[in-house]
Protein backbone atom coordinates (compact mmCIF):
# COMPACT_ATOMS: atom_id res chain seq x y z
CA UNK A 1 0.00 0.00 0.00
CA UNK A 2 1.24 3.45 -0.81
CA UNK A 3 2.12 5.50 2.20
CA UNK A 4 0.19 8.76 2.35
CA UNK A 5 2.62 11.66 2.16
CA UNK A 6 2.31 14.15 4.99
CA UNK A 7 1.75 17.66 3.56
CA UNK A 8 4.75 19.93 4.07
CA UNK A 9 4.02 23.17 5.88
CA UNK A 10 4.51 26.21 3.69
CA UNK A 11 5.25 29.77 4.73
CA UNK A 12 2.37 32.23 4.98
CA UNK A 13 4.02 34.11 2.11
CA UNK A 14 3.94 31.06 -0.12
CA UNK A 15 0.33 30.41 0.82
CA UNK A 16 -0.42 34.08 0.04
CA UNK A 17 -2.12 34.32 3.42
CA UNK A 18 -3.39 37.73 4.46
CA UNK A 19 -1.44 37.28 7.70
CA UNK A 20 1.82 37.29 5.73
CA UNK A 21 1.54 41.07 5.82
CA UNK A 22 2.57 42.97 8.93
CA UNK A 23 -0.27 45.43 8.53
CA UNK A 24 -2.93 42.69 8.59
CA UNK A 25 -1.38 41.19 11.74
CA UNK A 26 -1.30 44.57 13.47
CA UNK A 27 -4.93 45.19 12.59
CA UNK A 28 -5.90 41.82 14.05
CA UNK A 29 -3.97 42.59 17.24
CA UNK A 30 -5.70 45.95 17.63
CA UNK A 31 -9.27 44.77 17.02
CA UNK A 32 -11.54 42.45 19.01
CA UNK A 33 -10.77 42.18 22.72
CA UNK A 34 -8.40 45.17 22.59
CA UNK A 35 -10.81 47.43 20.66
CA UNK A 36 -13.88 46.64 22.80
CA UNK A 37 -12.06 47.37 26.06
CA UNK A 38 -12.06 43.79 27.40
CA UNK A 39 -8.26 43.99 27.64
CA UNK A 40 -6.04 47.08 27.90
CA UNK A 41 -3.79 47.81 24.94
CA UNK A 42 -0.06 47.57 25.63
CA UNK A 43 0.22 51.36 25.47
CA UNK A 44 -2.53 51.75 28.09
CA UNK A 45 -0.83 49.16 30.29
CA UNK A 46 2.60 50.77 30.31
CA UNK A 47 1.08 54.22 30.82
CA UNK A 48 -0.05 52.97 34.25
CA UNK A 49 3.60 52.87 35.33
CA UNK A 50 4.79 55.92 33.34
CA UNK A 51 6.77 53.73 30.94
CA UNK A 52 5.11 55.30 27.89
CA UNK A 53 6.64 56.15 25.49
CA UNK A 54 9.09 53.29 25.70
CA UNK A 55 12.63 54.59 25.24
CA UNK A 56 15.96 52.84 24.61
CA UNK A 57 18.65 52.41 27.26
CA UNK A 58 22.24 52.10 26.08
CA UNK A 59 22.75 49.85 23.05
CA UNK A 60 24.15 46.44 23.94
CA UNK A 61 23.07 44.06 21.17
CA UNK A 62 23.16 44.45 17.41
CA UNK A 63 21.04 41.68 15.89
CA UNK A 64 21.44 41.09 12.16
CA UNK A 65 19.06 38.94 10.13
CA UNK A 66 20.98 37.36 7.23
CA UNK A 67 17.84 36.18 5.45
CA UNK A 68 14.52 34.42 5.81
CA UNK A 69 15.57 31.26 3.98
CA UNK A 70 15.57 28.18 6.22
CA UNK A 71 15.77 24.41 5.78
CA UNK A 72 13.00 24.01 8.37
CA UNK A 73 9.38 25.20 8.46
CA UNK A 74 8.59 25.43 12.17
CA UNK A 75 4.92 25.75 13.04
CA UNK A 76 5.49 28.67 15.43
CA UNK A 77 8.06 30.63 13.39
CA UNK A 78 7.64 34.39 13.85
CA UNK A 79 9.90 35.02 10.84
CA UNK A 80 7.67 32.92 8.55
CA UNK A 81 10.95 31.38 7.37
CA UNK A 82 11.32 28.35 5.13
CA UNK A 83 12.92 26.97 1.98
CA UNK A 84 10.50 29.01 -0.12
CA UNK A 85 11.72 32.35 1.27
CA UNK A 86 14.30 33.94 -1.02
CA UNK A 87 15.09 37.12 0.95
CA UNK A 88 18.84 36.96 1.59
CA UNK A 89 21.26 39.71 2.69
CA UNK A 90 23.55 40.78 -0.15
CA UNK A 91 27.30 41.23 0.20
CA UNK A 92 26.83 45.01 -0.23
CA UNK A 93 24.51 45.17 2.79
CA UNK A 94 26.91 42.93 4.71
CA UNK A 95 29.71 45.41 3.99
CA UNK A 96 27.53 48.22 5.34
CA UNK A 97 26.87 46.12 8.46
CA UNK A 98 30.61 45.51 8.91
CA UNK A 99 31.27 49.27 8.95
CA UNK A 100 28.73 49.59 11.77
CA UNK A 101 30.08 46.56 13.66
CA UNK A 102 33.56 48.14 13.70
CA UNK A 103 32.25 51.31 15.34
CA UNK A 104 29.25 50.29 17.45
CA UNK A 105 29.18 50.55 21.23
CA UNK A 106 27.21 47.27 21.35
CA UNK A 107 29.08 44.43 23.09
CA UNK A 108 27.05 41.64 21.46
CA UNK A 109 26.62 40.77 17.79
CA UNK A 110 23.74 38.38 17.17
CA UNK A 111 23.33 36.73 13.74
CA UNK A 112 19.96 35.23 12.99
CA UNK A 113 17.65 34.19 10.14
CA UNK A 114 16.03 31.88 8.82
CA UNK A 115 19.07 29.73 8.94
CA UNK A 116 21.88 32.31 8.74
CA UNK A 117 24.23 29.58 7.48
CA UNK A 118 22.16 29.37 4.26
CA UNK A 119 23.35 32.80 3.18
CA UNK A 120 26.08 32.02 0.60
CA UNK A 121 28.34 34.69 2.14
CA UNK A 122 27.76 33.58 5.73
CA UNK A 123 31.31 32.30 6.36
CA UNK A 124 32.95 35.35 4.83
CA UNK A 125 30.76 37.60 6.96
CA UNK A 126 31.55 35.69 10.18
CA UNK A 127 35.29 35.84 9.39
CA UNK A 128 35.15 39.59 8.78
CA UNK A 129 32.85 40.36 11.70
CA UNK A 130 34.95 38.35 14.16
CA UNK A 131 37.93 40.62 13.34
CA UNK A 132 36.05 43.54 14.92
CA UNK A 133 36.64 41.86 18.31
CA UNK A 134 33.08 42.12 19.60
CA UNK A 135 32.88 40.60 23.08
CA UNK A 136 30.00 38.18 22.49
CA UNK A 137 29.45 36.93 18.93
CA UNK A 138 26.26 34.87 18.68
CA UNK A 139 25.09 32.73 15.78
CA UNK A 140 21.53 31.38 16.09
CA UNK A 141 21.83 27.96 14.51
CA UNK A 142 18.82 25.68 14.09
CA UNK A 143 21.18 22.64 14.50
CA UNK A 144 19.74 20.59 11.61
CA UNK A 145 21.55 22.88 9.13
CA UNK A 146 24.81 21.36 10.39
CA UNK A 147 23.55 17.95 9.24
CA UNK A 148 21.60 19.11 6.15
CA UNK A 149 24.51 19.10 3.72
CA UNK A 150 28.03 17.65 3.69
CA UNK A 151 29.51 21.10 3.15
CA UNK A 152 28.11 22.10 6.55
CA UNK A 153 29.60 19.19 8.50
CA UNK A 154 32.59 21.32 9.53
CA UNK A 155 30.43 24.15 10.94
CA UNK A 156 31.17 23.20 14.59
CA UNK A 157 34.90 23.53 13.82
CA UNK A 158 34.29 26.80 11.92
CA UNK A 159 32.31 28.23 14.85
CA UNK A 160 35.12 27.22 17.18
CA UNK A 161 37.79 28.91 15.05
CA UNK A 162 35.94 32.20 15.30
CA UNK A 163 34.93 31.80 18.94
CA UNK A 164 31.27 32.00 18.01
CA UNK A 165 28.68 31.64 20.76
CA UNK A 166 26.12 29.11 19.45
CA UNK A 167 22.47 29.51 20.44
CA UNK A 168 20.14 26.78 19.20
CA UNK A 169 16.46 25.95 19.39
CA UNK A 170 15.31 22.82 21.17
CA UNK A 171 11.64 22.85 22.15
CA UNK A 172 11.74 19.66 24.19
CA UNK A 173 13.92 16.75 25.17
CA UNK A 174 11.45 14.31 23.66
CA UNK A 175 11.26 13.43 19.97
CA UNK A 176 7.46 13.77 19.69
CA UNK A 177 7.19 17.33 20.98
CA UNK A 178 10.22 18.55 19.03
CA UNK A 179 9.15 17.05 15.71
CA UNK A 180 5.59 18.31 16.08
CA UNK A 181 6.81 21.88 16.34
CA UNK A 182 9.86 21.81 14.08
CA UNK A 183 9.16 19.06 11.56
CA UNK A 184 9.58 15.31 11.20
CA UNK A 185 13.11 14.06 11.85
CA UNK A 186 14.31 17.36 13.37
CA UNK A 187 14.84 15.85 16.82
CA UNK A 188 17.24 13.12 15.70
CA UNK A 189 19.25 15.50 13.51
CA UNK A 190 19.37 18.10 16.30
CA UNK A 191 20.66 15.50 18.77
CA UNK A 192 23.43 14.50 16.32
CA UNK A 193 24.35 18.15 15.76
CA UNK A 194 24.52 18.79 19.51
CA UNK A 195 26.78 15.75 19.94
CA UNK A 196 29.05 17.10 17.20
CA UNK A 197 29.18 20.52 18.86
CA UNK A 198 30.04 18.81 22.16
CA UNK A 199 32.77 16.82 20.39
CA UNK A 200 34.68 20.01 19.50
CA UNK A 201 34.18 21.39 23.01
CA UNK A 202 30.94 23.38 22.72
CA UNK A 203 28.71 23.33 25.79
CA UNK A 204 31.06 21.22 27.89
CA UNK A 205 31.33 22.09 31.58
CA UNK A 206 34.17 24.62 32.08
CA UNK A 207 34.45 25.18 28.30
CA UNK A 208 34.64 28.73 27.00
CA UNK A 209 32.87 27.63 23.82
CA UNK A 210 29.35 28.70 24.72
CA UNK A 211 26.42 26.56 23.65
CA UNK A 212 23.00 27.69 24.85
CA UNK A 213 19.60 26.27 23.98
CA UNK A 214 16.34 28.09 23.33
CA UNK A 215 13.07 26.64 24.53
CA UNK A 216 9.78 27.80 22.98
CA UNK A 217 6.52 26.27 24.20
CA UNK A 218 5.07 24.01 21.53
CA UNK A 219 1.54 25.39 21.75
CA UNK A 220 -0.73 28.06 23.19
CA UNK A 221 0.83 28.25 26.64
CA UNK A 222 3.59 30.22 28.32
CA UNK A 223 7.04 28.90 29.23
CA UNK A 224 7.57 27.66 32.76
CA UNK A 225 10.33 28.75 35.10
CA UNK A 226 13.56 29.02 33.09
CA UNK A 227 15.83 27.54 35.78
CA UNK A 228 13.58 24.52 36.41
CA UNK A 229 13.26 23.88 32.69
CA UNK A 230 17.03 24.11 32.34
CA UNK A 231 17.50 21.46 35.05
CA UNK A 232 14.98 19.15 33.35
CA UNK A 233 16.63 19.62 29.93
CA UNK A 234 20.13 19.07 31.32
CA UNK A 235 19.15 15.90 33.14
CA UNK A 236 17.23 14.38 30.20
CA UNK A 237 19.73 15.29 27.46
CA UNK A 238 22.66 14.03 29.52
CA UNK A 239 21.01 10.77 30.60
CA UNK A 240 19.50 9.93 27.22
CA UNK A 241 22.15 11.23 24.80
CA UNK A 242 25.23 12.28 26.80
CA UNK A 243 24.71 15.90 25.70
CA UNK A 244 26.00 18.93 27.60
CA UNK A 245 25.00 22.57 27.14
CA UNK A 246 25.38 25.75 29.18
CA UNK A 247 22.19 27.76 29.59
CA UNK A 248 18.57 27.36 28.55
CA UNK A 249 16.70 30.47 27.39
CA UNK A 250 12.93 30.15 27.83
CA UNK A 251 11.26 32.32 25.22
CA UNK A 252 7.57 33.18 24.99
CA UNK A 253 5.97 32.78 21.57
CA UNK A 254 4.79 36.19 20.40
CA UNK A 255 1.38 36.36 18.75
CA UNK A 256 2.60 37.27 15.28
CA UNK A 257 3.12 35.55 11.93
CA UNK A 258 2.77 31.74 11.87
CA UNK A 259 2.14 31.54 15.61
CA UNK A 260 -0.69 34.10 15.29
CA UNK A 261 -2.06 32.09 12.37
CA UNK A 262 -1.97 28.96 14.55
CA UNK A 263 -3.64 30.75 17.50
CA UNK A 264 -6.50 31.94 15.32
CA UNK A 265 -6.94 28.63 13.46
CA UNK A 266 -6.97 26.62 16.71
CA UNK A 267 -9.35 29.06 18.46
CA UNK A 268 -6.73 29.83 21.11
CA UNK A 269 -6.13 33.49 20.25
CA UNK A 270 -8.29 35.14 22.92
CA UNK A 271 -7.24 32.79 25.71
CA UNK A 272 -3.59 33.30 24.80
CA UNK A 273 -3.91 37.08 24.83
CA UNK A 274 -5.65 36.87 28.22
CA UNK A 275 -2.77 34.73 29.50
CA UNK A 276 -0.21 37.27 28.28
CA UNK A 277 -2.06 40.24 29.77
CA UNK A 278 -2.73 38.47 33.07
CA UNK A 279 0.95 37.52 33.34
CA UNK A 280 2.06 41.12 32.63
CA UNK A 281 5.07 41.93 34.81
CA UNK A 282 5.95 45.58 35.14
CA UNK A 283 9.50 44.69 36.23
CA UNK A 284 10.07 43.07 32.82
CA UNK A 285 9.29 46.36 31.05
CA UNK A 286 12.48 47.84 32.53
CA UNK A 287 14.62 45.19 30.81
CA UNK A 288 12.65 44.44 27.68
CA UNK A 289 15.08 43.72 24.82
CA UNK A 290 14.05 46.56 22.48
CA UNK A 291 15.63 48.90 25.06
CA UNK A 292 19.14 47.50 24.48
CA UNK A 293 18.90 45.96 20.99
CA UNK A 294 18.70 47.07 17.38
CA UNK A 295 17.52 44.68 14.71
CA UNK A 296 18.78 44.84 11.12
CA UNK A 297 16.81 43.13 8.35
CA UNK A 298 18.23 41.24 5.34
CA UNK A 299 17.77 44.39 3.24
CA UNK A 300 19.48 46.64 5.77
CA UNK A 301 16.53 48.37 7.44
CA UNK A 302 16.53 49.04 11.17
CA UNK A 303 13.93 47.91 13.70
CA UNK A 304 13.40 48.02 17.47
CA UNK A 305 13.41 44.21 17.59
CA UNK A 306 13.14 41.11 15.42
CA UNK A 307 9.36 41.02 15.97
CA UNK A 308 8.85 44.59 14.77
CA UNK A 309 10.97 43.66 11.75
CA UNK A 310 8.50 40.92 10.86
CA UNK A 311 5.61 43.33 11.37
CA UNK A 312 7.37 45.78 9.01
CA UNK A 313 7.56 48.48 11.70
CA UNK A 314 10.79 50.37 10.97
CA UNK A 315 12.39 52.43 13.75
CA UNK A 316 10.79 55.80 14.41
CA UNK A 317 13.93 57.73 13.50
CA UNK A 318 15.28 59.86 10.67
CA UNK A 319 17.86 57.14 10.13
CA UNK A 320 16.15 53.90 9.13
CA UNK A 321 18.83 52.09 7.13
CA UNK A 322 22.20 50.56 8.03
CA UNK A 323 23.84 52.67 5.27
CA UNK A 324 22.96 55.84 7.21
CA UNK A 325 23.45 54.36 10.69
CA UNK A 326 23.77 56.97 13.40
CA UNK A 327 23.84 55.48 16.87
CA UNK A 328 23.25 58.65 18.86
CA UNK A 329 20.32 59.61 16.65
CA UNK A 330 18.86 56.13 16.94
CA UNK A 331 19.18 56.17 20.72
CA UNK A 332 16.95 59.22 20.75
CA UNK A 333 13.83 57.49 19.45
CA UNK A 334 10.53 56.19 20.77
CA UNK A 335 10.13 52.43 20.51
CA UNK A 336 7.14 51.30 18.44
CA UNK A 337 4.75 49.09 20.38
CA UNK A 338 1.59 47.08 19.85
CA UNK A 339 -0.23 44.24 21.58
CA UNK A 340 2.42 41.67 20.55
CA UNK A 341 4.73 43.39 23.08
CA UNK A 342 2.81 41.66 25.89
CA UNK A 343 4.77 38.55 24.87
CA UNK A 344 8.00 40.14 26.13
CA UNK A 345 6.54 41.28 29.48
CA UNK A 346 4.71 38.12 30.57
CA UNK A 347 5.91 36.32 33.70
CA UNK A 348 9.68 36.55 34.03
CA UNK A 349 9.75 38.44 30.72
CA UNK A 350 11.12 37.16 27.44
CA UNK A 351 13.86 38.19 25.04
CA UNK A 352 16.24 36.54 22.58
CA UNK A 353 18.42 36.00 25.69
CA UNK A 354 15.56 34.38 27.61
CA UNK A 355 13.94 35.69 30.80
CA UNK A 356 14.66 39.32 31.69
CA UNK A 357 13.92 39.21 35.42
CA UNK A 358 15.06 36.85 38.16
CA UNK B 1 -25.97 38.27 32.01
CA UNK B 2 -26.31 34.73 33.24
CA UNK B 3 -24.98 32.03 30.95
CA UNK B 4 -27.31 29.31 29.66
CA UNK B 5 -24.62 26.75 30.44
CA UNK B 6 -23.62 25.56 33.88
CA UNK B 7 -19.95 25.73 32.89
CA UNK B 8 -18.40 28.52 30.80
CA UNK B 9 -14.60 28.40 30.16
CA UNK B 10 -14.49 32.20 30.43
CA UNK B 11 -15.66 31.92 34.08
CA UNK B 12 -12.27 30.52 35.08
CA UNK B 13 -10.74 33.95 34.40
CA UNK B 14 -13.29 35.42 36.84
CA UNK B 15 -12.36 33.09 39.71
CA UNK B 16 -10.70 35.98 41.55
CA UNK B 17 -14.02 37.84 41.58
CA UNK B 18 -15.28 35.65 44.45
CA UNK B 19 -13.47 38.07 46.77
CA UNK B 20 -15.95 40.79 45.76
CA UNK B 21 -18.73 39.29 47.87
CA UNK B 22 -16.57 38.12 50.73
CA UNK B 23 -13.26 39.94 50.68
CA UNK B 24 -11.62 38.53 53.79
CA UNK B 25 -12.49 34.88 53.22
CA UNK B 26 -11.76 35.08 49.49
CA UNK B 27 -8.36 36.63 50.05
CA UNK B 28 -7.52 34.13 52.78
CA UNK B 29 -8.42 31.30 50.40
CA UNK B 30 -6.22 32.62 47.58
CA UNK B 31 -3.33 33.26 49.93
CA UNK B 32 -3.62 29.68 51.22
CA UNK B 33 -4.00 28.33 47.69
CA UNK B 34 -0.90 30.14 46.44
CA UNK B 35 1.13 28.99 49.45
CA UNK B 36 0.12 25.37 48.90
CA UNK B 37 1.57 25.36 45.38
CA UNK B 38 4.97 26.81 46.33
CA UNK B 39 8.02 24.54 46.29
CA UNK B 40 8.17 22.70 49.61
CA UNK B 41 8.84 19.13 50.67
CA UNK B 42 7.19 18.37 47.32
CA UNK B 43 8.29 20.11 44.14
CA UNK B 44 5.90 22.44 42.32
CA UNK B 45 5.99 19.90 39.48
CA UNK B 46 4.81 17.07 41.75
CA UNK B 47 2.08 19.29 43.15
CA UNK B 48 0.90 20.12 39.64
CA UNK B 49 0.47 16.41 38.87
CA UNK B 50 -1.42 15.80 42.14
CA UNK B 51 -3.69 18.75 41.31
CA UNK B 52 -4.34 17.32 37.86
CA UNK B 53 -5.27 13.91 39.28
CA UNK B 54 -7.61 15.46 41.87
CA UNK B 55 -9.10 17.74 39.20
CA UNK B 56 -10.22 14.57 37.43
CA UNK B 57 -11.58 12.77 40.47
CA UNK B 58 -13.47 15.95 41.39
CA UNK B 59 -14.54 16.19 37.73
CA UNK B 60 -13.85 19.92 37.78
CA UNK B 61 -13.59 21.20 34.18
CA UNK B 62 -12.01 24.48 35.28
CA UNK B 63 -9.31 22.64 37.23
CA UNK B 64 -8.68 20.23 34.35
CA UNK B 65 -8.16 23.16 31.94
CA UNK B 66 -5.93 24.96 34.43
CA UNK B 67 -3.69 22.02 35.36
CA UNK B 68 -3.41 20.61 31.84
CA UNK B 69 -1.97 23.97 30.81
CA UNK B 70 0.11 24.20 33.99
CA UNK B 71 1.63 20.79 33.21
CA UNK B 72 2.52 21.82 29.65
CA UNK B 73 4.15 25.00 30.95
CA UNK B 74 6.28 22.96 33.31
CA UNK B 75 7.37 20.61 30.51
CA UNK B 76 5.47 17.68 32.03
CA UNK B 77 4.85 15.10 29.31
CA UNK B 78 1.46 13.79 28.19
CA UNK B 79 2.45 10.32 29.41
CA UNK B 80 3.20 11.64 32.90
CA UNK B 81 -0.09 13.55 32.98
CA UNK B 82 -2.14 10.54 31.84
CA UNK B 83 -0.46 8.33 34.45
CA UNK B 84 -1.41 10.87 37.11
CA UNK B 85 -5.03 10.74 35.89
CA UNK B 86 -4.93 6.94 36.18
CA UNK B 87 -3.69 7.22 39.76
CA UNK B 88 -6.73 9.39 40.53
CA UNK B 89 -9.04 7.02 38.66
CA UNK B 90 -7.58 3.96 40.43
CA UNK B 91 -8.18 5.49 43.85
CA UNK B 92 -11.66 6.58 42.82
CA UNK B 93 -12.60 3.11 41.53
CA UNK B 94 -10.83 1.46 44.45
CA UNK B 95 -12.84 3.62 46.80
CA UNK B 96 -16.02 2.30 45.19
CA UNK B 97 -14.91 -1.29 45.10
CA UNK B 98 -13.61 -1.43 48.67
CA UNK B 99 -17.24 -0.79 49.71
CA UNK B 100 -17.90 -4.18 48.19
CA UNK B 101 -16.49 -5.58 51.44
CA UNK B 102 -19.19 -3.71 53.34
CA UNK B 103 -21.77 -5.26 51.01
CA UNK B 104 -20.28 -8.70 51.59
CA UNK B 105 -20.26 -8.16 55.36
CA UNK B 106 -23.89 -7.08 55.33
CA UNK B 107 -25.04 -9.95 53.13
CA UNK B 108 -23.07 -12.48 55.15
CA UNK B 109 -24.68 -11.15 58.30
CA UNK B 110 -28.19 -11.22 56.86
CA UNK B 111 -28.06 -14.56 55.11
CA UNK B 112 -28.60 -17.76 56.97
Amino acid sequence: MLKEKKPTLQSLHKRESNLAKGKAQLEYLSNGIFANGELPTFAQKIKESDDFPLRPNSLEILQINLGYMCNQVCAHCHVDAGPDRKEIMTIETMEQCLEVIKNTSAHTLDLTGGAPEMNPNFRWFVEEASKAGIKDFIVRSNLTIIRANKKNYDLPEFFKQHNVHVVSSMPHWTRGKTDKQRGSGVFDQSIKALQELNAVGYGMPESNLKLDLVYNPSGAFLPGDQKSMEQDFKKALLEDFGIHFHELFAITNLPISRFLDYLIASDNYEDYMYQLVEAYNQAAVKNVMCRNTLSVSWDGFLYDCDFNQMLELKVASKTQHISEYNESLLQNRNIIISQHCYGCTAGAGSSCQGAVTN
Amino acid sequence: MASKNYYDPADLRKFGNITEWSKELGEKFFEYYNSVFQEGALTAREKSLIALAVAHTEMCPYCIDAYSKDGLQRGITKEEMMEAVHVGAAIKSGASLVHGVQMMNKINKLEM
